[in-house]
């Protein structure tokens, strides 16, 4: 795209982009950090992790503060607003990408350097296996504009979710077989629960490049697997949004 | 299926009826082809904005809608511009009658010289003959529909030229309104007024725009996005894009349209 005839304009959204393109590069990495903490009991990288968010929040504060300006000055139109509306919309499905991330991290903390035996943590790792990769594509989407990596993004939640219910299931078992397991079993289902829902913000960020390319919210329903696995007696797990 | 009726199933699904419908217009300077066969509507009781860059042909067009251009020798229009169903570019056309139909509101506010009154009174009195009383009542309703009237009820008789240029831009309106037309076009009506007369004057569009139909030609792009249904972008004497405003100014289909409401014509 030709550039604007107020140069300083570019600037200002360039200076956005790169904001959220760190955001991105942040928040992967407190996500992975917070995982590898977990497999490996590693209770001080756990501590990184949650002291990197407050980071990622003054980054998120930042990019509003600039984006606000930016219509302030510009009254930008077009490509340029959803531009500006978009990293606000990044920025805020990133910082919660964080929180999510150092939420693990606390878990990790708590559950003190506690060894969790690998087979059990095995389904939590491939989970996150999942929504790292997903991260990692729709932060590449972002930066290359590419509504086709994204949309496939936005289309393969539905792995992680089924994911999710299998640990689930399988960290039941775990407890029903030994109430020692409780303790760290609900940490590792709560952690499981993050991750899931740093997958959900993937697709919410697939949704918001879709809109800045194109100009279109995606107005289909998205592939749901609720009722892939048959229920243990607890019923269905409940798929929230 | 003609360009305007595509453009318009396109752009709102709703059916409004053409005030004016514009086909195949050619206009010349001379020898200059300055319109090179435009085709648009103009819908009932809505406000169409024409943008684009300065020689781009949008206040060539919108002289072409009351005849304007018949004033200044060698310009000419060909094609059709109907309204109401007929060609008003025909010979036989009463362009005194045209020009009650279809008013204008300039760049500049442009009173009479005269008194606040007369200056409403004067357009009418070419068209009707009204007593006393029924004047009286016309310019308090013109005053009141351009939004004046409180402000200058007490000096009626004060001249048009004492008053801000905002209030002198809002009299010119009254006097257009004032003679009941069935068009307003507005050439740039806010350019020479400051921000606060110029929220005046979109407010009172938007109140004109339940009985009139309504042209603005604007280089203000956010004006156009506030005050119209509407909008038409034109670059050298063609029309580029006209759809419903509101895909305009968030997803333009053609590229110089996105480039020139961006700021990135060159």
């Amino acid at each position: 795209m030709s550039d604007h005839i107020v140069r300083s304009f570019d600037d200002e959204l360039l200076a956005l982009g790169r904001s959220i393109s760190e955001m991105g590069g942040i928040a992967e990495t407190m996500f992975a950090s917070s995982v590898d903490a977990l497999v490996r009991s590693d209770t001080q990288l756990a501590q990184r992790v949650i002291a990197t968010d407050q980071r990622l929040d003054a980054l998120e504060r930042e990019i509003e503060e600039k984006a606000i300006l930016t219509i302030a000055k510009r009254q930008p139109m077009a490509v340029d607003l959803r531009a500006i509306i978009s990293s606000i919309r990044l920025a805020a499905d990133l910082e919660r990408v964080g929180d999510l991330a150092k939420n693990i991290g606390k878990r990790v903390v708590a559950m003190n350097g506690q060894f969790v035996p690998q087979k059990i943590v095995g389904g939590v790792i491939h989970m996150s296996d999942l929504a790292l990769d997903r991260l990692k594509r729709v932060l590449d989407a972002y930066m290359h504009r590419d509504v086709e990596t994204a949309l496939d993004v936005w289309n393969n939640d539905e792995e992680i979710d089924a994911l999710y219910n299998s640990v689930f299931r399988e960290l039941l078992t775990y407890m029903m077989e030994d109430p020692r397991n409780i303790g760290f079993c609900t940490h590792l289902l709560f952690c499981a629960k993050n991750i899931e829902r740093i997958g959900d913000h993937a697709t919410n960020i697939a949704e918001t490049i879709h809109y800045l390319v194109t100009g279109k919210t995606i107005t289909i329903e998205r592939p749901r697997s609720n009722a892939s696995y048959a229920p243990l007696e607890i019923g269905e797990i409940p798929k929230d949004d | 299926m003609s360009f305007a009726t595509a453009m318009h199933h396109a752009s709102s699904g709703e059916s409004v009826p053409e005030r004016i419908t514009i086909r195949d217009l050619k206009f010349y300077y001379g020898d200059t082809l300055a319109l090179k066969g435009i085709h648009l509507p103009l819908y009932d009781r809505k406000v169409t904005a024409f943008i684009g860059p300065s020689g781009c042909g949008k206040s060539t067009l919108l002289r072409v809608l009351n005849r304007m251009y018949d004033l200044y020798p060698g310009q000419r229009a060909e094609g059709e511009v109907l309204l109401d169903g007929e060609n008003i570019l025909e010979a036989g056309i009463d362009l005194n009658l045209l020009r009650s139909r279809v008013g204008m509101v300039f760049q500049k506010p442009t009173p009479f010289p005269m008194t606040i009154y007369d200056n409403i009174a004067f357009g009418v009195r070419l068209y009707e003959k009204l007593s006393k009383a029924e004047m009286d009542v016309r310019v308090e309703e013109s005053l009141t529909k351009a939004a004046l009237w409180k402000e200058v009820k007490d000096k009626l008789n004060a001249s048009g030229l004492s008053l801000s240029g905002g209030q002198q831009q809002r009299l010119c309106i009254a006097r257009t309104v004032a003679i009941k037309p069935e068009v307003i076009l507005f050439d740039e009506p806010c350019s020479a007024l400051d921000p606060i007369s110029t929220a005046k004057i979109e407010e009172l569009i938007d109140d004109l725009k339940n009985d009139y139909t309504i042209a603005i030609v604007t280089h203000n792009m956010q004006q156009a996005a506030r005050v119209s249904e509407h909008t038409a972008f034109m670059y050298l004497g063609e029309l580029i894009e006209f759809n419903a405003t509101d895909r305009i100014f968030t997803t333009p289909k053609d590229q110089r349209t996105q480039d020139y409401i961006t700021g990135r014509f060159g």
